[in-house]
C-alpha cells in the first residue's frame, strides 16, 4: 500500500463507527452595526498599528515622501502617478531592481475596517506579490467602495484562489519579550491613501481600464 | 512511568532569570489578548463555530483530504503523502536536491519542528535556515524552542543581544539590546539569503479543502519572503489542518491572531493555491503529514487535540507553564496542549505529561477552538500506567471508603495523628512512603472534629 492509501485507510479505521458531526452553528456576527463609520474605524485601526493615512488622490506625492524610484504594476491608473518620482512599471523587474526601488505604489482588492487590514489578491492595480514585498515602503490606495466593516464581508470580494496577501500595518515582530516592534523583513513603512469620494474613484476606475 | 517532567521542572524552577522572563512575557500577552478578545461581542459564538468546524473536519477527514489533494493538484501543486516524519523529511530533501539546491529558507513551522527536518537535512548535507526572528535566535543559540508562538520566550532582550553578538557573524558593531535594533540586525542578516534562495520550506496554518489553498499567518514578512521569492516551495502540512470551506477563514482568522499575539489581525497573511503564472514559486509541493495523527483520531475523547490551531493561548495562561517554561515538557508541543498532544502522538512516551497540570481549567477557558484540555488530561491519566505504590494506596483507599466503620476509624486516626500540625493549616512534609505525595503537594490539616460528629452534636 502506498502512503496515500495507507493514511486514508488509517483515517477510515480510526473513524469506524463515528457518525457525522453536527452541522456547525453559524451565529456569529458577519457585519458591524449599521451606525459604524467604517472609514473612520479603518483609519483608527491603521494608525493604531503604525500605518500612515492620507486622504484623496492629491496626497499620493506626500505618501510617497522622499521616494525617487517607485515600482508600479503596469495597470496602475495613470491618475495615481503623481509627483516628482520616477514610476517604474513592473515588466519582469528582477529582484535586484525591486530591492533597488525606494517604494511601491499599488491599489488593493478590499479592506477590513475592524482589524485595519488591506487585502491584495493579485487583481487590478496590484501586481504580483514580490513587488509589494521587496521595496521597503508600500503606498497602497484604497477606494471608499473597497472598504468593508467586517472580515466576513471582505472575503467574498477576493479571488479565493488568486494569491492573497492580507496586510495589517507594516511588518512587525513580537518575538522579543512579546513587545511589538515594527519593521522586520516586509516593508517597514506602510502608507494608506484613502479615496473617500466614490464619484471620483468611479471615474478613475473607468478611465484606467 | 516516565519522570522526565518532574525532574526537568525542578531544574527550571531553580532558574530565577527564566521564571522572571516567562512571567513578564506571559503576563504581557495575557493582557493584550484579553483586550482584543473583549472587543468582540460574539467571541463565544465564534468559539462554538470553530469547535464544530474542527469536529466536522475530524469526522470527514478522508473525504476532505482527498478533496484538498484534488483541488491543489488541479491548481498546479504536487501533493505528497507522508506516513511519518522520516518519510516527509526524505521527500523534502529529494525535492530540494532535484531543484539543484543545497539549502532552504524556512518559515516557522511546528510540523517541521516535530519531524526534526533541520536535523535530517543536516545529516544529508543540506542546510535549513530559520528565518523567523525567534527561531533564528534559538538556532543561533543552538537551543530548543520553548513556546509554540515565541520559541525564544525564555530569553530577555539582553540575552538575545549577547547571542547575536556571539553567534551572528554579520551582527552590527555596537549592537544594543533595543528590540528595534535587534530586529534590524535580523533583517540585515537574512536579506541576501531571502533574495537568493532557490527553495523554501513552510508549514501551513490552514489547508482549505474546497479550493486546495494553503494559508500562512505571520508577522515579520519572512513568511512572505519564503512563500514568494524562491522557485520551489515545499509545504509540510499535518492532515488535521484541513478546513472544509474558504468561508471558514472568516471564523479562524478572527480567533487565531487575537488568541496568539493578541492582535486584531497579524501583520501578514498569505493564501495561495497551487502555482500562479508569473507570481511566486513555479514548483509548488505539499506534503500531507500523518505522523501519529490518525492514531489520535482513533481516540474519541483524545481526538479533540487535533482541533488545535497552535495559537499558544493555553501556554500563556497556564500556572505550570509560567513557572517551568517549555523545555521541561521535553517535547516540541509544550504547555497544556503539549500535555495532551505529546503522549498521544508518541504513545508510551511522555506518560508523565498529563500530570503536569493542576486541572485548573484556564486553558479550556481561553482555547479558541474549545478543546476541553482538562477532560483529555484526566482521560489520559486514566489510560496511562500507574505505579505499584499508587495502585496499592488506591486499593487500600477503596477498601476503607467502602466500609463506613473503617472509614470513620481512619478519619479518627488521621485527626489523632495530625495533632502536631494543628494550627498550622497545612501538612507540608510526611515520612516515607507518604513523602512521595507531600514532596510536591501540601495537605490541609484535618479539622478537630468531623462534619458527622459536629452534626450529631448539633442534633442533640
Amino acid at each position: 500500500m502506498n502512503a496515500r492509501e495507507e493514511i486514508l485507510e488509517r483515517m477510515r479505521r480510526a473513524l469506524d463507527g463515528a457518525g457525522p458531526a453536527p452541522e456547525p452553528p453559524r451565529e456569529y456576527r458577519r457585519s458591524l452595526d449599521a451606525d459604524v463609520d467604517v472609514v473612520e474605524l479603518l483609519i483608527d485601526r491603521l494608525v493604531d498599528y503604525k500605518a500612515y493615512v492620507h486622504h484623496g488622490i492629491a496626497s499620493i506625492p506626500e505618501a510617497l515622501g522622499e521616494a525617487r524610484r517607485v515600482v508600479v504594476p503596469a495597470d496602475l491608473p495613470a491618475e495615481w502617478r503623481l509627483g516628482e518620482a520616477e514610476f517604474v512599471e513592473d515588466e519582469a523587474l528582477t529582484t535586484a531592481d525591486l530591492d533597488g526601488a525606494d517604494a511601491v505604489l499599488t491599489g488593493c482588492a478590499a479592506a477590513v475596517a475592524v482589524s485595519g487590514t488591506i487585502m491584495l489578491d493579485a487583481g487590478a492595480a496590484q501586481g504580483r506579490r514580490a513587488i509589494t514585498l521587496v521595496p521597503d515602503h508600500h503606498v497602497v490606495v484604497v477606494r471608499r467602495d473597497q472598504i468593508t466593516g467586517h472580515l466576513a464581508e471582505a472575503l467574498p470580494r477576493l479571488d479565493p484562489t488568486g494569491p492573497q496577501t492580507w496586510i495589517s500595518g507594516p511588518s512587525a515582530t513580537s518575538d522579543i519579550e512579546l513587545q511589538r516592534v515594527e519593521g522586520v523583513h516586509g516593508p517597514r513603512r506602510l502608507d494608506v491613501v484613502i479615496l473617500a469620494d466614490s464619484a471620483l474613484t468611479h471615474r478613475q476606475s473607468c478611465s484606467s481600464s | 512511568m516516565s519522570t522526565a517532567f518532574p525532574k526537568a521542572a525542578k531544574v527550571a524552577l531553580g532558574m530565577p532569570q527564566l521564571r522572571s522572563n516567562l512571567a513578564h512575557a506571559t503576563g504581557t500577552i495575557r493582557g493584550k489578548r484579553a483586550k482584543v478578545v473583549g472587543e468582540l461581542d460574539d467571541w463565544e459564538r465564534l468559539r462554538d463555530t470553530a469547535a464544530a468546524i474542527k469536529a466536522d473536519v475530524q469526522h470527514r477527514m478522508p473525504e476532505l483530504a482527498v478533496a484538498f489533494e484534488r483541488n491543489a493538484t488541479a491548481a498546479g501543486a504536487t501533493v505528497h503523502w507522508a506516513r511519518d516524519g522520516a518519510e516527509a523529511n526524505r521527500i523534502a530533501a529529494r525535492i530540494t536536491r532535484d531543484a539543484g539546491a543545497e539549502e532552504v529558507v524556512k518559515v516557522k513551522s511546528m510540523a517541521t519542528q516535530e519531524i526534526e527536518l533541520n536535523e535530517h537535512f543536516a545529516a544529508e548535507g543540506l542546510s535549513a535556515w530559520e528565518t523567523d526572528l525567534a527561531e533564528l535566535i534559538v538556532q543561533l543559540a543552538d537551543d530548543r524552542p520553548s513556546h509554540i508562538l515565541v520559541p525564544a520566550i525564555h530569553y530577555n532582550r539582553t540575552e538575545i543581544r549577547d547571542i547575536f553578538r556571539g553567534r551572528m557573524a554579520d551582527a552590527p558593531k555596537g549592537l544594543t539590546d533595543d528590540p528595534a535594533a535587534l530586529a534590524e540586525a535580523a533583517r540585515l542578516h537574512l536579506r541576501r539569503r531571502f533574495l537568493s534562495a532557490k527553495v523554501a520550506v513552510s508549514g501551513a496554518n490552514f489547508a482549505v479543502a474546497e479550493t486546495g489553498s494553503l494559508v500562512v499567518v505571520e508577522s515579520e514578512g519572512n513568511g512572505r519572503m519564503c512563500l514568494t521569492m524562491p522557485e520551489t516551495l515545499i509545504s509540510i502540512v499535518g492532515v488535521e489542518k484541513l478546513l472544509p470551506r474558504y468561508e471558514d477563514l472568516e471564523v479562524f482568522m478572527q480567533l487565531l491572531p487575537r488568541s496568539s499575539t493578541g492582535e486584531r489581525m497579524n501583520p501578514y497573511t498569505s493564501v495561495w493555491t497551487g502555482a500562479t503564472e508569473g507570481d511566486g514559486p513555479k514548483d509548488v509541493h505539499i506534503i500531507l503529514l500523518d505522523n501519529g495523527r490518525t492514531e489520535v483520531l482513533a481516540d474519541e475523547v483524545g481526538r479533540q487535540a487535533l482541533s488545535c490551531i497552535r495559537c499558544s493561548a493555553c501556554l500563556n495562561v497556564c500556572p505550570v507553564y509560567e513557572r517551568t517554561g517549555g523545555h521541561a515538557y521535553g517535547h516540541v508541543y509544550p504547555g497544556p496542549i503539549g500535555a495532551i498532544l505529546a503522549p498521544q502522538l508518541e504513545p508510551g512516551r511522555h506518560d508523565d505529561l498529563p500530570y503536569a497540570s493542576s486541572l485548573c481549567g484556564a486553558c479550556y477557558e481561553v482555547c479558541p477552538v474549545k478543546i476541553d484540555i482538562p477532560e483529555v488530561l484526566v482521560h489520559l491519566r486514566q489510560q496511562g500506567p500507574h505505579g505499584a505504590g499508587e495502585k496499592a494506596a488506591m486499593g487500600a483507599a477503596e477498601a476503607v471508603m467502602a466500609r463506613p466503620a473503617l472509614w470513620r476509624a481512619a478519619l479518627a486516626a488521621a485527626r489523632f495523628l495530625s495533632r502536631p500540625w494543628r494550627g498550622r493549616g497545612f501538612v507540608r512534609r510526611l515520612p516515607w512512603p507518604a513523602s512521595k505525595w507531600t514532596v510536591s503537594r501540601d495537605m490541609p490539616v484535618p479539622p478537630k472534629e468531623s462534619f458527622r460528629d459536629w452534626w450529631k452534636e448539633r442534633e442533640r
